[in-house]
Protein backbone atom coordinates (compact mmCIF):
# COMPACT_ATOMS: atom_id res chain seq x y z
CA UNK A 1 0.00 0.00 0.00
CA UNK A 2 3.44 2.20 -0.02
CA UNK A 3 1.84 3.65 -3.46
CA UNK A 4 -1.84 4.44 -2.52
CA UNK A 5 -0.34 6.47 0.58
CA UNK A 6 2.51 8.24 -1.47
CA UNK A 7 -0.68 8.95 -4.28
CA UNK A 8 -1.37 12.92 -3.39
CA UNK A 9 -5.07 12.33 -4.58
CA UNK A 10 -4.80 9.26 -1.39
CA UNK A 11 -5.88 12.13 1.29
CA UNK A 12 -9.69 12.58 -0.81
CA UNK A 13 -10.22 8.57 -0.04
CA UNK A 14 -14.10 8.23 1.22
CA UNK A 15 -13.51 5.66 4.19
CA UNK A 16 -16.37 4.00 5.95
CA UNK A 17 -16.75 4.79 10.11
CA UNK A 18 -20.13 2.77 10.26
CA UNK A 19 -21.22 0.46 7.62
CA UNK A 20 -25.13 0.79 6.96
CA UNK A 21 -27.05 -0.62 3.95
CA UNK A 22 -30.60 0.22 3.56
CA UNK A 23 -31.74 -1.86 0.68
CA UNK A 24 -29.94 -1.33 -2.34
CA UNK A 25 -28.38 2.13 -1.15
CA UNK A 26 -24.97 2.69 0.88
CA UNK A 27 -25.78 4.93 3.47
CA UNK A 28 -22.97 4.53 5.01
CA UNK A 29 -21.79 6.74 8.05
CA UNK A 30 -18.45 7.79 5.92
CA UNK A 31 -15.27 10.39 7.37
CA UNK A 32 -16.86 12.74 4.95
CA UNK A 33 -20.08 12.67 6.80
CA UNK A 34 -18.56 12.57 10.17
CA UNK A 35 -16.57 16.14 8.89
CA UNK A 36 -19.93 17.60 7.94
CA UNK A 37 -21.56 16.87 11.43
CA UNK A 38 -18.22 18.36 13.04
CA UNK A 39 -18.36 21.39 10.70
CA UNK A 40 -21.96 21.96 12.29
CA UNK A 41 -21.67 20.91 15.09
CA UNK A 42 -18.76 23.54 15.63
CA UNK A 43 -20.32 26.95 13.87
CA UNK A 44 -23.35 25.50 16.35
CA UNK A 45 -21.78 25.06 19.34
CA UNK A 46 -19.52 28.74 18.40
CA UNK A 47 -22.04 30.62 17.94
CA UNK A 48 -24.51 29.26 21.07
CA UNK A 49 -21.75 29.46 23.74
CA UNK A 50 -20.71 33.24 22.52
CA UNK A 51 -23.96 34.73 22.30
CA UNK A 52 -25.37 33.09 25.52
CA UNK A 53 -24.69 35.22 28.00
CA UNK A 54 -24.32 38.52 25.25
CA UNK A 55 -23.25 42.16 26.59
CA UNK A 56 -24.24 45.38 24.86
CA UNK A 57 -20.42 46.04 24.34
CA UNK A 58 -18.83 42.53 22.97
CA UNK A 59 -16.10 40.67 24.31
CA UNK A 60 -13.99 39.23 22.30
CA UNK A 61 -15.46 36.28 21.36
CA UNK A 62 -18.64 37.32 21.02
CA UNK A 63 -17.80 40.12 18.34
CA UNK A 64 -16.38 37.13 16.32
CA UNK A 65 -19.85 36.42 15.87
CA UNK A 66 -20.75 39.64 15.48
CA UNK A 67 -18.57 40.37 12.65
CA UNK A 68 -19.22 37.16 10.43
CA UNK A 69 -23.23 38.03 11.32
CA UNK A 70 -22.62 41.99 10.13
CA UNK A 71 -20.11 40.85 7.25
CA UNK A 72 -23.07 38.31 5.71
CA UNK A 73 -25.64 40.59 6.59
CA UNK A 74 -24.20 43.76 4.45
CA UNK A 75 -23.16 41.36 1.78
CA UNK A 76 -26.56 40.09 1.15
CA UNK A 77 -27.94 44.12 1.62
CA UNK A 78 -25.34 45.09 -0.50
CA UNK A 79 -25.67 42.31 -3.79
CA UNK A 80 -29.30 40.92 -3.42
CA UNK A 81 -30.84 44.22 -2.29
CA UNK A 82 -34.21 44.94 -1.31
CA UNK A 83 -36.24 41.96 0.33
CA UNK A 84 -33.55 39.38 0.55
CA UNK A 85 -33.10 39.84 4.32
CA UNK A 86 -35.04 36.87 4.93
CA UNK A 87 -32.63 34.48 3.00
CA UNK A 88 -29.97 35.90 5.62
CA UNK A 89 -30.12 32.33 7.42
CA UNK A 90 -29.80 30.28 4.60
CA UNK A 91 -26.63 32.39 3.04
CA UNK A 92 -25.18 32.21 6.67
CA UNK A 93 -25.28 28.72 6.89
CA UNK A 94 -24.08 27.63 3.75
CA UNK A 95 -21.18 30.26 4.06
CA UNK A 96 -20.64 28.67 7.44
CA UNK A 97 -20.78 25.28 6.13
CA UNK A 98 -18.27 26.11 3.37
CA UNK A 99 -16.24 27.87 5.44
CA UNK A 100 -15.74 25.30 8.01
CA UNK A 101 -15.22 22.80 5.72
CA UNK A 102 -12.38 24.39 3.95
CA UNK A 103 -10.68 25.06 6.97
CA UNK A 104 -11.05 21.65 8.73
CA UNK A 105 -9.31 20.06 5.78
CA UNK A 106 -6.08 23.01 5.86
CA UNK A 107 -5.50 20.54 9.49
CA UNK A 108 -2.50 18.38 8.16
CA UNK A 109 -4.31 14.54 8.19
CA UNK A 110 -7.87 15.70 7.81
CA UNK A 111 -10.40 15.05 5.74
CA UNK A 112 -12.05 18.46 3.24
CA UNK A 113 -15.22 17.90 2.19
CA UNK A 114 -15.44 20.44 -0.42
CA UNK A 115 -12.96 18.25 -2.18
CA UNK A 116 -16.06 15.97 -3.67
CA UNK A 117 -18.29 17.40 -6.69
CA UNK A 118 -20.94 15.63 -5.27
CA UNK A 119 -21.33 17.82 -2.61
CA UNK A 120 -20.18 20.93 -3.71
CA UNK A 121 -22.68 20.14 -6.69
CA UNK A 122 -25.13 19.56 -4.29
CA UNK A 123 -24.69 22.90 -2.57
CA UNK A 124 -25.00 24.73 -6.01
CA UNK A 125 -28.22 22.62 -6.96
CA UNK A 126 -30.15 23.43 -3.81
CA UNK A 127 -28.75 27.34 -4.61
CA UNK A 128 -29.96 27.20 -8.21
CA UNK A 129 -33.19 24.87 -7.55
CA UNK A 130 -34.26 27.77 -5.05
CA UNK A 131 -32.77 30.85 -6.92
CA UNK A 132 -35.29 29.51 -9.71
CA UNK A 133 -38.30 28.84 -7.76
CA UNK A 134 -38.20 32.10 -6.04
CA UNK A 135 -37.78 34.02 -9.31
CA UNK A 136 -40.97 32.33 -10.85
CA UNK A 137 -43.26 32.48 -7.96
CA UNK A 138 -42.43 35.82 -7.14
CA UNK A 139 -42.81 37.31 -11.07
CA UNK A 140 -44.45 34.31 -13.07
CA UNK A 141 -43.73 34.13 -16.90
CA UNK A 142 -42.30 38.15 -16.83
CA UNK A 143 -39.15 35.60 -14.97
CA UNK A 144 -38.50 34.80 -18.83
CA UNK A 145 -37.39 38.73 -19.26
CA UNK A 146 -34.80 37.56 -17.65
CA UNK A 147 -33.16 36.06 -20.96
CA UNK A 148 -33.67 38.52 -22.59
CA UNK A 149 -31.10 41.57 -22.55
CA UNK A 150 -32.14 45.55 -22.04
CA UNK A 151 -31.26 47.68 -25.18
CA UNK A 152 -30.12 45.40 -27.82
CA UNK A 153 -31.64 45.50 -31.34
CA UNK A 154 -33.58 42.96 -32.25
CA UNK A 155 -31.81 41.19 -35.25
CA UNK A 156 -29.64 39.71 -32.50
CA UNK A 157 -32.19 38.44 -29.98
CA UNK A 158 -31.65 35.12 -31.33
CA UNK A 159 -27.76 35.08 -30.60
CA UNK A 160 -27.91 36.71 -27.30
CA UNK A 161 -30.99 35.02 -25.90
CA UNK A 162 -29.56 31.28 -26.60
CA UNK A 163 -26.61 32.87 -25.03
CA UNK A 164 -28.32 33.69 -22.05
CA UNK A 165 -30.38 30.53 -21.46
CA UNK A 166 -26.75 28.54 -21.43
CA UNK A 167 -25.29 30.63 -19.17
CA UNK A 168 -28.45 31.05 -16.94
CA UNK A 169 -27.96 27.15 -16.71
CA UNK A 170 -24.58 26.55 -16.68
CA UNK A 171 -24.72 28.22 -13.56
CA UNK A 172 -24.87 25.66 -10.94
CA UNK A 173 -21.63 23.43 -12.55
CA UNK A 174 -19.81 26.83 -12.81
CA UNK A 175 -20.60 27.38 -9.13
CA UNK A 176 -19.89 23.95 -7.85
CA UNK A 177 -16.51 22.98 -10.11
CA UNK A 178 -15.04 26.36 -8.78
CA UNK A 179 -14.98 25.35 -4.81
CA UNK A 180 -14.60 21.85 -6.12
CA UNK A 181 -11.55 22.50 -8.27
CA UNK A 182 -9.79 25.29 -5.48
CA UNK A 183 -10.28 22.33 -3.30
CA UNK A 184 -8.87 19.61 -4.94
CA UNK A 185 -5.95 21.63 -6.69
CA UNK A 186 -4.41 23.48 -3.53
CA UNK A 187 -4.29 19.95 -1.52
CA UNK A 188 -2.71 17.71 -4.14
CA UNK A 189 0.04 20.75 -4.64
CA UNK A 190 0.52 20.64 -1.05
CA UNK A 191 0.69 16.90 -1.23
CA UNK A 192 2.84 17.19 -3.81
CA UNK A 193 5.40 19.45 -2.50
CA UNK A 194 5.46 17.92 0.84
CA UNK A 195 6.38 14.66 -1.09
CA UNK A 196 9.94 16.34 -2.25
CA UNK A 197 10.48 17.41 1.06
CA UNK A 198 11.14 14.38 2.31
CA UNK A 199 12.41 12.90 -1.85
CA UNK A 200 14.70 15.55 -1.78
CA UNK A 201 17.23 14.88 1.54
CA UNK A 202 18.84 17.94 2.44
CA UNK A 203 17.83 20.39 0.06
CA UNK A 204 13.86 19.63 1.07
CA UNK A 205 14.39 23.19 2.83
CA UNK A 206 13.62 24.53 -0.72
CA UNK A 207 9.99 22.83 -1.19
CA UNK A 208 9.27 23.18 2.79
CA UNK A 209 9.55 27.23 2.22
CA UNK A 210 7.23 26.49 -0.99
CA UNK A 211 4.75 24.30 1.23
CA UNK A 212 4.67 27.21 3.82
CA UNK A 213 3.90 29.67 1.04
CA UNK A 214 1.42 27.42 -0.32
CA UNK A 215 -0.62 26.82 3.03
CA UNK A 216 -0.59 31.04 3.44
CA UNK A 217 -2.50 30.96 -0.27
CA UNK A 218 -4.56 28.13 0.43
CA UNK A 219 -5.67 29.81 4.15
CA UNK A 220 -6.22 32.62 1.71
CA UNK A 221 -8.44 30.11 -1.02
CA UNK A 222 -10.61 28.77 1.62
CA UNK A 223 -11.69 31.69 3.25
CA UNK A 224 -12.15 33.71 -0.73
CA UNK A 225 -13.96 30.77 -1.54
CA UNK A 226 -16.68 30.43 0.88
CA UNK A 227 -16.80 34.33 0.27
CA UNK A 228 -17.00 33.41 -3.58
CA UNK A 229 -19.79 30.82 -3.03
CA UNK A 230 -21.58 32.87 -0.88
CA UNK A 231 -21.54 36.32 -2.90
CA UNK A 232 -22.72 34.52 -6.13
CA UNK A 233 -25.07 33.44 -4.28
CA UNK A 234 -26.37 36.96 -3.50
CA UNK A 235 -25.74 37.97 -7.29
CA UNK A 236 -28.32 35.13 -8.31
CA UNK A 237 -30.53 35.68 -5.73
CA UNK A 238 -30.62 39.65 -7.01
CA UNK A 239 -31.22 38.55 -10.55
CA UNK A 240 -34.57 36.60 -9.18
CA UNK A 241 -35.89 38.78 -7.16
CA UNK A 242 -35.42 41.98 -9.17
CA UNK A 243 -34.62 41.22 -12.79
CA UNK A 244 -31.70 42.58 -14.05
CA UNK B 1 5.33 3.52 -23.48
CA UNK B 2 3.77 5.58 -25.69
CA UNK B 3 1.17 5.53 -23.56
CA UNK B 4 2.89 7.01 -20.25
CA UNK B 5 5.11 9.62 -22.64
CA UNK B 6 1.99 11.43 -23.76
CA UNK B 7 0.21 11.35 -20.56
CA UNK B 8 3.26 13.36 -19.34
CA UNK B 9 3.16 15.69 -22.64
CA UNK B 10 -0.92 16.31 -22.08
CA UNK B 11 -0.03 16.68 -18.20
CA UNK B 12 2.07 19.54 -19.49
CA UNK B 13 0.16 20.74 -21.97
CA UNK B 14 -3.13 21.06 -19.66
CA UNK B 15 -0.84 23.31 -17.32
CA UNK B 16 -0.83 26.02 -20.23
CA UNK B 17 -4.21 27.06 -18.24
CA UNK B 18 -2.35 28.85 -15.62
CA UNK B 19 -1.10 31.01 -18.04
CA UNK B 20 -4.18 32.89 -18.51
CA UNK B 21 -4.96 32.64 -15.07
CA UNK B 22 -1.39 34.38 -13.87
CA UNK B 23 -2.80 37.63 -16.39
CA UNK B 24 -6.10 37.32 -15.01
CA UNK B 25 -4.72 37.69 -11.70
CA UNK B 26 -1.41 40.22 -12.80
CA UNK B 27 -4.39 42.35 -14.44
CA UNK B 28 -7.32 42.31 -11.25
CA UNK B 29 -4.25 43.63 -8.99
CA UNK B 30 -3.15 46.11 -11.68
CA UNK B 31 -6.04 47.89 -12.19
CA UNK B 32 -6.38 47.40 -8.32
CA UNK B 33 -3.19 49.90 -7.72
CA UNK B 34 -4.23 51.77 -10.34
CA UNK B 35 -7.31 52.43 -8.86
CA UNK B 36 -5.92 52.86 -5.17
CA UNK B 37 -3.19 55.28 -6.67
CA UNK B 38 -5.79 57.70 -8.36
CA UNK B 39 -8.41 57.47 -5.32
CA UNK B 40 -7.06 56.04 -2.04
CA UNK B 41 -10.36 56.69 -0.45
CA UNK B 42 -12.23 53.82 -3.14
CA UNK B 43 -13.67 50.97 -1.93
CA UNK B 44 -12.55 48.81 -4.51
CA UNK B 45 -10.48 45.83 -2.50
CA UNK B 46 -13.31 43.21 -1.82
CA UNK B 47 -14.24 43.44 -5.40
CA UNK B 48 -10.55 42.66 -6.28
CA UNK B 49 -10.35 39.50 -4.24
CA UNK B 50 -13.15 38.71 -5.86
CA UNK B 51 -11.94 38.84 -9.40
CA UNK B 52 -9.11 37.20 -7.93
CA UNK B 53 -10.59 34.36 -6.62
CA UNK B 54 -12.77 34.08 -10.43
CA UNK B 55 -9.78 34.66 -12.32
CA UNK B 56 -7.69 32.22 -10.50
CA UNK B 57 -10.87 29.35 -10.12
CA UNK B 58 -10.61 29.27 -14.31
CA UNK B 59 -6.66 28.47 -13.73
CA UNK B 60 -6.96 25.84 -11.63
CA UNK B 61 -9.49 23.85 -13.94
CA UNK B 62 -6.56 23.03 -16.19
CA UNK B 63 -4.84 21.94 -13.43
CA UNK B 64 -6.95 19.87 -11.95
CA UNK B 65 -6.79 17.93 -15.83
CA UNK B 66 -3.15 17.73 -15.13
CA UNK B 67 -3.57 16.35 -12.13
CA UNK B 68 -6.49 13.52 -13.67
CA UNK B 69 -4.13 12.87 -16.50
CA UNK B 70 -1.16 12.15 -13.87
CA UNK B 71 -2.62 9.94 -10.85
CA UNK B 72 -6.01 9.02 -11.54
CA UNK B 73 -6.01 7.92 -15.42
Amino acid sequence: MAAAETNPLHQFAIERIIPLHIGRFDVSFTNSAAYMVAAVLLVTAFILLTTRHARLVPGRWQSVTELSYEFIANMIEENAGHGSERYFPFIFSLFMFILLGNLLGMIPYTFTYTSHIIVTFALAAIVFIGVTLIGIARHGVRFLSLFVPHGVPLWLMPILVPIEVISYFIRPFTLSIRLFANMVAGHTTLAIFAGFVVSLGIFGFLPLAVTVALILLELLVAVLQAYVFAILTCLYLHDALHLH
Amino acid sequence: MELAAAKMIGAGLACFALAGAGVGIGLVFAALINSLARNPAAQVTPFAFLGFALAEATGLFGLLIAFLILFVF
